[in-house]
């Protein structure tokens, strides 16, 4: 499987991507690590006539201790997000959750800029930094603008950025502790999750997303009232698929998919130990 | 859509530079095979699936079929062709495949060998989790895994002898 012909441009600096995007038009796209860009040209489902290539600046993989928060390059590997030390200490759900992608070979080369703005419901990370909060550095022409996570994924594989703009960074509050569980429910070691369900305590708050369960990933909003409330956590997981879409697929009816959101958000809540 | 533009590609494949040309769509695994005539690194679903495409990319595992050959330049890439000495004596790895029958047709054994060797360079002695999860990118058809399991043991031992 061959993708169809483009012409490649190598961007030493995120100035410069952006600049080369803007040059060369709606035509034109991002190859980060390459893992989900790849399938879709090979398939012509995406058939970009240009591709600017971002996997060398070098300078957007840092993951950094910004006191209040952590700041991560949307070049980082899942790799790297997985055997980070200041994540496992500070923000454990997020480097576990990398773990989780695909296999070693995936995380080797995706990254988490390229996963958020892929933006696949079935994907981990996005649900992860949905649960998290916190915001994200898009560069456009016009500069650097923040958006917030709660209004990042707008859609079916797609998001708040332009297709002129470059996630540059991802802003995560600080969950230490061990209060928080990934639940990802597929067949085989490498799949996508059927159903996934994070869970996690941010400054005493818990906050819960789906994976899988609409076209993007979701907050589980009726299950988050419910605990705030004070209901148990075997009370608020029956909330687990209120207000979702769940698609339908080899895998699972929206049936299955919904019994699942809820015994995975039990089974999260209670590992978590939010009960 | 005018003629397609060739690029002058410079890799450093098991420590030599190769250069030839070829489009940017141009995949590291047919770049591998077809420019460079490095057969050993097969190609399977060619959908980032079954790993057999494995080779290291500065030393990790990735899949060559989906990576361009255009954006592997400047790094260090290793085939399953520089795993054995040059005289021929076999990297651990592979003489523990060939003793432990770690492989029947061997479709996916280059893959599975590239993968191993990443793994014990880096974890010189993995636990069983860990080899679990090294292999977790890789099919095979053939072997239902156990003895490639056994053959990542045997091979630590071999490494652990070596020394
Ligand atoms: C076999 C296999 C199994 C997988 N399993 C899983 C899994 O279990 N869970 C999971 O979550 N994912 C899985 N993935 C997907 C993987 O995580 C991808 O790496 C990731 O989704 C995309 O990251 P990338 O860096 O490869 O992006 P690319 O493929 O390079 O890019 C993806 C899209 O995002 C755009 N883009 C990339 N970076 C930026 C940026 N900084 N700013 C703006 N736009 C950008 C590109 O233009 C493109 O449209 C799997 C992939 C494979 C091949
Ligand atoms: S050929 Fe690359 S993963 Fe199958
Ligand atoms: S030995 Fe045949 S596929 Fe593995």
């Amino acid at each position: 499987m061959i993708p169809a012909a483009f012409d490649y441009k190598r961007a030493g600096s995120s100035e410069e991507a952006v600049a080369l995007i803007a040059e060369y038009g709606d035509e034109a796209k991002f190859l980060a690590g390459g893992h989900s860009l790849l399938p879709m040209m090979k398939l012509r489902l995406a058939v970009p006539t240009v591709l600017v290539d971002i996997g060398r600046v070098g300078d957007l993989s840092y993951i950094d201790d910004r006191d209040d928060h952590i700041a991560i390059g949307a070049l980082a590997t899942h790799r790297s997000l997985e055997t980070s030390e200041l994540l496992i200490t500070e923000c454990p759900i997020l480097a576990h959750v990398a773990s989780k992608v695909g296999d070693p070979q995936v995380r080797h080369r995706g990254t988490i800029g390229g996963s958020l703005a892929h933006s696949d419901p079935a994907s981990d990370l996005p649900a992860a930094v949905l649960a998290l909060g916190g915001s994200l550095m898009a560069q456009g022409p016009n500069g650097e603008r923040e958006v917030q996570v709660s209004d990042f994924f707008t859609g079916y594989f797609e998001s708040a950025l332009s297709d002129d703009e470059m996630l540059t960074e991802i802003r995560m509050p600080k969950a230490p502790g061990d209060s928080w569980n990934y639940q990802k429910f597929n067949r085989r070691a490498q799949d996508w999750a059927i159903v996934g369900v994070a869970a996690v305590q941010v400054q005493g708050t818990t906050q819960v997303s789906l994976v899988n369960m609409g076209s993007t990933p979701l907050r589980a909003a009726a299950v988050e009232a419910a605990l705030a409330g004070g209901a148990s956590a075997v009370e608020a997981a029956e909330q687990a698929a209120e207000g979702t879409d769940a698609p339908t697929d080899l895998n699972a009816s929206p049936e299955y998919r919904a019994h699942l959101a809820r015994v995975l958000t039990r089974r999260a809540l209670e590992a978590a130990g939010i009960s | 859509m005018n003629a397609e533009v060739s690029h002058e590609i410079v890799l450093n494949v098991n420590g030599e530079v190769k250069r030839f040309s070829a489009p940017a769509r141009r995949l590291l695994s047919d770049a591998l095979r077809g420019d460079l005539g490095l057969t050993g690194t097969h190609v399977g679903c060619e959908h980032g699936v079954c790993g057999c495409c494995t080779v290291l990319i500065d030393n990790q595992p990735v899949r060559s079929c989906l990576t361009f050959a255009i954006a592997a330049q400047d790094r260090k890439i290793r085939t399953v062709e520089g795993l054995a000495d040059a005289d021929g004596e076999l990297h651990p790895v592979q003489a523990a495949f060939k003793e432990c029958h770690a492989l029947q047709c061997g479709f996916c054994t280059p893959g599975f060998l590239m993968t191993a060797t990443a793994l014990l360079e880096q974890r010189p002695n993995p636990d069983e989790e860990e080899i679990t999860e090294a292999l977790a990118g890789n099919l095979c058809r053939c072997t239902g895994y156990q003895n490639i399991r056994s053959a990542i043991g045997h091979a630590i031992e071999l490494m652990q002898s070596d020394i």
